[in-house]
């Protein structure tokens, strides 16, 4: 006996957004009350919070829940769908969320910490708890997100994950540069967000429906003269889907925001940011707009390419020397490995079983996102002891911290796709075979220049690491420059390497050791590539 | 001993060195820390590479002889089921040579180092990035899955990269990036290859798919992955006109780099040609086969002409990038043999490649101690205007620069005699549906190439060991060879020696295999 007014809502399902949402307000009202000294708590109940959202996808693993259905008179479809794609994603954007925590944790006020690039909320008067707030709302909406099967559950969880990572990026204050990157975000966002509206609406008005399976069945069956109207709603809803995903054209206002942003938030954006655009692209093209594949196929395509080329281009034009180099090349080289995530998506086109290539995607983000967390992560690290962040601080870096050079280097090569960072070389075995699987020999082509570009400018960073540091002669009396690198205090001569706190060095060790399980297993994250998932 | 043993042997011996190389860059454990951490750490990259050359011989030993067609110590792992890749090992007839080979080689190049360390930084990096290449070196002559071997392809890349670029020489930076960016440009390409015959075959399994010889694809298939991975392995190899690479990374890249790059890198390219294309899509290579020749015939003359330019009074030509430019031509001979298609060709392929690693090895060696003694490797410094009496003011040096010289010209009773000879042969009677008179015109060309590879050898011998008798009493004294070269060249040297005079120890090991191969025709 079900009432119409009423719903049976499937608590379960729902835990990995509700999760940080709730704490989310817990923690915005602990801040009030917390004296400023106990504040650090507040970072150990967002990592806590957070592990637990990820505990709560364990139950779920198994089956397909589906919760806020329509009945059968209504004409069936549920709002929000917990299936092995949504799992995969939420694993993905709450594993992000939890490192980029661990990322900013060190940046708790401390009275003889001095403001440096890495940290958030710099000042020991910033206010903290907030950013803590923030993080955790648009981890929920980024949770919400991949669940969704509504265009407008969709856009509202896509609005959950942004609002607050405009804040969040502009949260330094002070700054002119946080608040540019911040303005900058905020004004491409919500004309993104504004585009896709239009096209939603567009949408709804051609099929009157919301939920995506309907949609797609209406778009297969519109009428004569309503086509161009339903053909424009989904070209709108797509662009601004690409905004997220910063897919060139769309990309420009990606390097001004990292670099202006807070290192972790850069290093969330990069992440979690992306998984929010291309899981909701995914939603949007797969399901919802599956009549018009042929179309979008070739188009998507033509964008992977454009954007991994713009995007390698950019990175192998940044400068070593000039300020901030290390994110604007991370940022650079985030909207070329987009690229990379779109060619499945363009194989699918042709291909024949829904949601077959969209697995590949999801395989290279999950390498992606473990990878660049761990980049990000020995970046912030460095700001500490060189808060100018280019690429030349890195110098020698072997010398001073060499479980950190070492890392990052694993944390490049893998980026680069080459060993010993064996998962990237597999990640990117699976989009080349999904591009040839489909025919799209030219597409593969443009890929491979791509990763050889790609490779010059993370190897020049690598071999940095390694360089022996300034002021010791290059070529000269080898006996002591050989000395200079060993001994301790080579690189980063100005800073010694103070200690690294805890949190920072456990987002490292953490995504150490997630890319060498994978290098050694990469079946972990490539079965998502084999078979449908969605 | 059998098959299950050698299993493990085989295992063992591609896991060592990458064990090694972690355990490199450990500080060493009490009991083994040795004079200073530097010498201890040489010491672990000659102890690792020493068992790695143990194995392989014991690999060599138990070996079956009697069916080298036949993969023997096969491991086959279903390690990534989602892309279809196996952890599949094992070794033929054709593989095992080379497998030895490149022990031989990085345990001699880590013999020496521990002598004579090259200038830069720590040995510490130095000697995981050894044992790293040789992970990768042995695993690719090694793999039987073609994604497994495009993994060990790339992986000799960065040590490669690193020990040019930091214990180099000269422009060493700049042509470390030459050579990884070149390779690494074939190699992404011959990945597309690989997938293209992975996808439509349905598998990556190299031994079902040279058994198929490539009747599940169609001929356009067949067209597009050999120009795709011939065009990756060519780059590697190196073929006319990719191969300028080559002469910058040799000259820049320090002794020990340039024996194994000369030595085992090179051969990773020929050995693909033989083991992927050759047998999995010879419709293709049928097609492709002539211009493969045409360009191989073409780097013979040319890497010819280059040296004799070099070796030239007063072009300032530097002897490493002269043995670099003769590498270019006798690869070209490798070339041929394997673009002739027929058994003979290939087997003189093959015996040409292990001869080529013997003896550049040699001479890279040989160059690398004479700069250590001149200071520089530049012919015209080096020799004057009169010689550097070699023989005079160091005769032992000298007489092994000049066996290195007459081997490599390819003197009868030597080993490089052999593989050329073969090639060559292989070339005058192409395989079916090759154009004879194309091949009749390639041979000759090749048999004009070896008359300028002896004129270039032997201007080089009579200008650093002959001189006048001032030169050879000149003061200080040019030092002999020392205690560890001897060790280090003794064996390439002896080993030129019995393949020369007993070739049937390396062909006979790779006939019936490349007759497998080769469709049994």
């Amino acid at each position: 006996m079900t009432s119409p007014l009423t719903q049976s809502v499937d608590w379960t399902a729902l835990a990995p957004a509700v999760i940080p949402a709730g704490l989310a307000v817990v923690v915005l009202v602990a801040d009030l009350f917390l004296p400023p000294r106990r504040k650090q708590v507040l970072v150990w109940v967002t990592v806590v919070g957070l592990a637990g959202a990820l505990a709560s996808l364990i139950p779920l693993r198994a089956g397909h829940h589906t919760t806020f259905c329509l009945t059968a008179a209504q004409g069936g479809g549920c709002s929000y769908t917990a299936d092995r794609f949504t799992l995969v994603i939420q694993v993905l954007v709450l594993g992000g969320a939890l490192l980029t925590a661990l990322l900013s944790a060190h940046a708790a006020p401390a009275p003889d910490d001095p403001p440096v690039l890495g940290s958030v909320g710099a000042s020991s008067d910033g206010p903290e708890g907030e950013f803590w707030f923030l993080l955790l709302s648009s981890a929920a909406g980024a949770a919400l997100l991949p669940a969704a099967r509504d265009l407008i559950t969709l856009v509202v969880a896509l609005e959950v994950t942004t609002l607050p990572a405009f804040a969040m990026v502009g949260l330094r204050r002070g700054d002119r540069l946080a608040g540019e990157a911040a303005l900058k975000f905020f004004l491409t966002s919500v004309a993104a967000t504004a585009v896709t509206l239009l096209g939603i609406s567009f949408v709804y008005a051609t099929t009157g429906s919301m939920h995506m399976d309907a949609v797609a069945r209406g778009l297969a069956h519109t009428p004569g003269q309503l086509h161009t109207l339903a053909k424009a709603g989904a070209a709108l809803t797509v662009v601004g889907f690409a905004f997220k995903l910063a897919v060139a054209p769309f990309h420009f206002w990606v390097p001004d925001t990292y670099a202006g942003a807070p290192l972790p938030v850069a290093a969330y954006l990069s992440v979690v940011g992306k998984a929010a655009g291309f899981s909701g692209l995914i939603l949007v093209t797969e399901i919802a707009f599956r009549p018009y594949a042929d179309t979008w196929g070739p188009a998507m395509g033509v964008l992977a390419a454009l954007t991994m080329t713009v995007g390698n281009v950019g990175a192998l034009r940044q400068r070593p020397g000039a300020d901030r180099s290390a994110v604007r090349l991370l940022a650079w080289s985030s909207i070329g490995q987009a690229g990379y995530l779109l060619v499945p998506l363009a194989a699918q086109s042709a291909g024949r079983t829904p949601g077959y290539q969209v697995g590949t995607t999801v395989a290279y983000a999950l390498m992606y996102g473990v990878v660049n967390l761990g980049a990000f992560a020995v970046a912030a690290l460095v700001a500490r002891s060189a808060p100018k962040g280019r690429i030349t601080d890195f110098r020698g870096l072997y010398g001073s911290r060499p479980l950190a050079a070492l890392a990052l280097a694993f944390f490049l090569l893998c980026l680069a796709g080459l060993p010993p960072g064996v998962i990237g070389l597999f990640a990117k075995v699976a989009v080349f075979s999904s591009a040839v699987d489909a025919r799209h020999g030219w597409l593969a082509v443009i890929m491979a220049v791509n990763v050889v570009i790609a490779l010059v400018y993370y190897l020049r960073w690598t071999a940095l690491l390694f360089a022996r540091p300034e002021g010791v002669t290059e070529g000269g009396d080898d006996s002591v420059s050989a000395a200079g690198a060993g001994g301790p205090g080579g690189g980063l001569a100005v800073a010694p390497p103070a200690r690294t706190p805890l949190a920072l060095a456990a987002a490292i060790a953490l995504t150490t050791a997630g890319g060498l399980v994978l290098s050694g297993a990469p079946q972990i994250v490539l079965r998502y590539a084999q078979g449908t998932l969605l | 001993v059998n098959d299950t043993a050698l299993q493990y042997v085989l295992a063992a011996i591609l896991v060592l060195p990458l064990l090694g190389a972690v355990g490199a860059l450990l500080p060493p454990p009490p009991g083994l820390r040795g004079r200073d951490p530097d010498q201890a750490v040489l010491r672990h990259g000659v102890t690792v590479t020493g068992a790695v050359l143990v194995l392989a011989v014991v690999l060599a030993a138990g070996f079956d002889h009697g069916h080298p067609a036949k993969m023997q110590a096969t491991t086959d792992l279903n390690w990534i089921p989602a892309l279809r890749i196996h952890l599949h090992l094992g070794v033929d007839g054709i593989s095992l040579p080379l497998l030895v080979l490149s022990a031989l080689l990085t345990f001699l190049c880590a013999l020496y180092s521990y002598f004579r360390m090259p200038e830069g930084p720590s040995p510490k990096a130095f000697v995981a990035l050894l044992l790293l290449l040789e992970t990768g070196t042995l695993a690719t002559f090694s793999a039987l899955d073609l994604i497994l071997f495009f993994l060990a392809f790339e992986t000799v890349l960065i040590p490669m990269y690193f020990l040019i670029a930091r214990w180099g020489g000269g422009d060493r930076e700049r042509s470390a990036l030459r050579f990884i960016v070149y390779t690494l440009l074939g190699s992404v390409i011959m990945l597309l290859g690989l997938l293209l015959i992975g996808v439509k075959a349905g598998t990556f399994d190299m031994v079902t798919l040279a058994t198929d010889n490539g009747s599940h694809l169609s001929h356009t298939t067949q067209l597009i992955a050999v120009l795709a991975i011939g065009t990756g392995l060519a780059v590697k190899a190196p073929m006319w006109p990719l191969h300028s690479w080559l002469p910058d990374a040799h000259t820049a890249a320090p002794t020990v780099g340039s024996v194994l790059l000369a030595g085992v890198l090179l051969k990773m390219g020929t050995y693909g040609l033989v083991r992927i294309v050759l047998p999995m899509a010879p419709g293709g290579m049928r097609t492709f086969a002539p211009y493969l020749a045409a360009f191989a015939v073409i780097g013979i003359l040319y890497g010819s002409l280059a040296c004799l330019a070099l070796a030239r009074h007063g072009n300032g030509g530097d002897l490493k990038r002269l043995i670099a430019y003769s590498s270019v031509g006798h690869m070209g001979f490798v070339l041929l043999g394997i673009a002739s298609m027929n058994p003979t060709g290939v087997n003189g392929a093959l015996f040409a490649n292990i001869a080529h690693g013997l003896i550049t090895g040699l001479l890279f060696f040989l160059v690398g101690a004479l700069k250590d003694r001149y200071g520089t490797s530049d012919l015209d410094q080096l020799a004057g205007r009169t010689g550097a009496a070699l023989y005079g003011r160091a005769p032992r040096l000298g007489g092994l620069l000049a066996f290195g010289a007459v081997a490599s010209l390819g003197l009868p009773g030597l080993a490089g005699f052999w593989g050329e000879m073969l090639a060559m042969f292989g070339a005058f009677k192409p395989g079916d549906g090759l154009s004879r008179p194309v091949y009749l015109t390639f041979t000759a060309l090749a048999a004009f190439g070896t008359l300028l590879t002896a004129a270039y050898l032997l201007t080089v011998v009579r200008r650093v060991c002959m001189g006048d008798r001032d030169t050879a009493r000149s003061q200080p004294a040019l030092a002999d060879v020392r205690g560890y070269e001897f060790a280090a060249w003794t064996p390439l040297a002896a080993l030129t020696v019995l393949a020369g005079l007993w070739p049937a120890v390396l062909t006979g090991l790779s006939d019936p295999a490349v007759r497998s191969l080769l469709g049994g025709n």
